[in-house]
């Protein structure tokens, strides 16, 4: 073998040599460049949990596991306590899913197993354009229009009705806990039904000739057939769209009339976590008032989390699920 | 003989009945299916006809062209709110569509690595966090180590907002183009580089536009997460460094004002913003579904 051969085998197999034609091939810089931009999304995901629980320190050291269950808020002598907000949260949006649910699975049904086809893409559609709907013009027409025409009268229905259960006890107001839970039932819709409607186009035709076959009407193929079938699709929905209600802002602060209230009813004004945050964030001055706001954050945070990782997992398996028994 | 053919008669007659009973509740529950999607329709044409209609009148030239005017001075308009809108939602753009694209074709490529995984959890977690939680992450990151508002932190939390719908659209309209096309590419010898630059993307580029579009209209709207971050305005500013007036915020700050001609400029600045994010909206999906249409046609 002639020296000069050697020199070049060996110029070839040296690791720069082999790191500057991999350079110049291209694909470690481009590969090196996606997993930098995936590992930057994975690590902004995680930053935003740490840098609310790092900056609410203070207010986690001085009121530790109470915050939760702590019924005052009063930012002058800065005690601090999160349970009306909660409370709120959990009230408006599962009421708000009491009223969505229904109407929302029957606006699925309508649009998979009902509706002529001309009408199924356009009605679709419409109803996604409802969630482009930004929500600070929810909450202006929510202000000015649906309160006083819609809220108030049916809120003040309600009262002279049914006024002696404890979730329709007066006095009446417009903006309420009321107000919120329509406005966010009508805004988690298209979620509810965009999902469910999916679940529902994904259930194998042999399933409803089936169940007709045996003499099922059509309503009776729906409810003993479809929805047990894609039941946990469904569940995923409406799931997902519990986590939407529950950290809707704007519209929210807008119509729910900002109020510190325990109260069962519906009827009065009170507050959500996500409002509380928007309303006095700006105004906190003291580093524990900003703090505890903060923490109110990193509770919304972690619930809405839960919420979604708890639908997604259900999404996802009716949506492994499905494919291969429809082959079978 | 009478007695013994009662009871199947009676049988008969129960199964007629239920079988009647069975046709009107399988009809009246299908009407109130369709009597659902009616209401679903009622609050959009209801809020885009109030809007419309409220809006119309206080909208001109000068709306578009002033800067607002203080309370009670007639005229004026929101030009530093369009401005800095268009520089907010410009930021997010800038950090958000080259992050999730390249992020996107990692996904694309190796969806079942451990960072795969990784990201689609992340996209999940980002798209169904609630958007006010980003404008105080964007806060602690920007305002509370500089000491003021920016638009820069407005920009960055809507950035993450916009993160997984270009994200997910992205990798959803990859996985659409024919594979055929990237095992051709490969096969000629183009790295794997090229494959994504010249065959892939270009394939699945109206689609990747479509969800650009729909982030863009998603984040156009959102006025939570500048409350503290972007936090207005009353001024022109295209300072970076500086607070800034967007369309949703400003829309905000009219509506809860207790000033009647501040409520009407709220309607007519929700008008300008209805229009921008419907018609993205729309032109989007359109563009979609004619993408779609192509490349499953294909």
């Amino acid at each position: 073998m002639s020296v000069i051969a050697e020199i070049k085998r060996q110029k070839r197999n040296s690791p720069w040599s082999e790191l500057v034609r991999r350079i110049e091939h291209g694909d470690v810089i481009f590969r090196t460049l996606t997993v930098v931009a995936g590992l930057l999304v994975v690590l902004v995901t995680a930053a935003t949990g740490f840098e609310l629980w790092q900056n609410s320190a203070l207010a986690r050291a001085k009121f530790g596991l109470d915050f939760l269950t702590g019924t005052n808020w009063d930012p002058v002598i800065e005690d601090f306590g999160a349970l009306p907000f909660l409370y709120g949260t959990i009230q408006t949006s599962i009421f708000a899913l009491l009223i969505a649910v229904p109407i929302g699975l029957g606006i699925a049904i309508f649009l998979s197993e009902l509706a002529p086809a001309w009408l199924r893409q356009p009605l679709g559609f419409l109803v996604e354009l409802l969630a482009a709907v930004p929500s600070v013009i929810f909450g202006l027409w929510g202000l000015y229009v649906f309160v006083p025409s819609v809220v108030k009268p049916f809120a003040q229905f309600l009262n002279d009705n049914l006024g002696f259960l404890p979730i329709f006890q007066g006095p009446v107001f417009g903006p309420s806990r009321l107000a919120a839970t329509l406005i966010l039932s009508i805004m988690v819709l298209p979620t509810l039904v965009a999902i469910s409607r999916d679940v529902f186009l994904a259930i194998p035709n042999a399933q409803r000739e089936g169940a007709l076959g045996l003499g099922a009407t059509q309503w009776e193929m729906i409810t003993q057939n479809l929805i047990p079938y894609g039941l946990s699709g469904i569940l995923g929905a409406i799931i997902l769209a519990l986590g939407r209600a529950m950290g809707e802002t704007i519209a929210v602060t807008m119509v729910i009339g900002n109020n510190l209230d325990l109260s069962a009813s519906l009827l009065h004004p009170g507050y959500t976590m996500a409002s509380i945050i928007a309303n006095e964030f700006t105004e906190a001055t003291t580093d524990l008032y900003r703090e505890a706001l903060i923490e109110i954050g990193l509770v919304l945070f972690a619930l809405t989390l839960l919420v979604n990782i708890i639908a997604r997992l259900l999404v996802w398996r009716v949506a492994r699920r499905i494919p291969t028994e429809a082959r079978a | 003989m009478e007695s013994a053919l009662s009871p199947v008669r009676a049988a008969q007659h129960r199964a007629r009945s239920n079988y009647r009973t069975r046709q009107i509740v399988n009809r009246v529950m299908l009407a109130l299916c369709g009597l659902a999607a009616l209401i679903a329709v009622i609050p959009l044409v209801w809020i885009l006809g109030y809007v419309v209609q409220r809006g119309v009148g206080a909208l001109s030239l000068d709306f578009f062209t002033q800067l607002p005017t203080p309370v009670g001075v007639p005229g004026g308009g929101i030009l530093n709110a369009i401005v800095g809108s268009a520089i907010v939602v410009g930021i997010a753009c800038a950090i958000s569509i080259p992050v999730s694209l390249t992020a996107a074709f990692y996904v694309y490529a190796r969806p079942n690595t451990l960072l795969g995984t990784l990201i689609r959890f992340s996209t999940d977690v980002l798209s169904g966090v609630p958007s006010i939680i980003m404008g105080i992450f964007a806060y602690t990151v920007f305002v509370l180590t500089q000491g003021h508002f920016s638009a820069l932190s407005g920009g960055f939390a809507l950035a993450i907002i916009m993160t997984p719908i270009v994200l997910r659209t992205t990798e959803e309209m990859l996985k659409l183009v024919p594979k055929t096309l990237r095992d051709g590419s490969l096969a000629l010898g183009a790295a794997d580089w090229r494959t994504a630059l010249n065959v892939l993307l270009p394939a699945a580029m109206s689609g990747v536009i479509t969800g650009i579009m729909l982030g863009i209209a998603r984040v156009a709207g959102e006025a939570a997460p500048m409350l503290f971050t972007a936090f207005g305005n009353p001024f022109f500013s295209t300072a970076l460094d500086q607070p800034i007036a967007t369309l949703p915020h400003q829309i905000y700050v009219y509506a809860i004002s207790p000033y009647r001609d501040w409520q009407d400029k709220a309607w007519a600045t929700a008008l300008v913003l209805i229009a921008l994010v419907m018609g993205l909206e729309i032109i989007a999906r359109g563009v979609a579904s004619w993408q779609e249409r192509k490349l499953r046609g294909r």
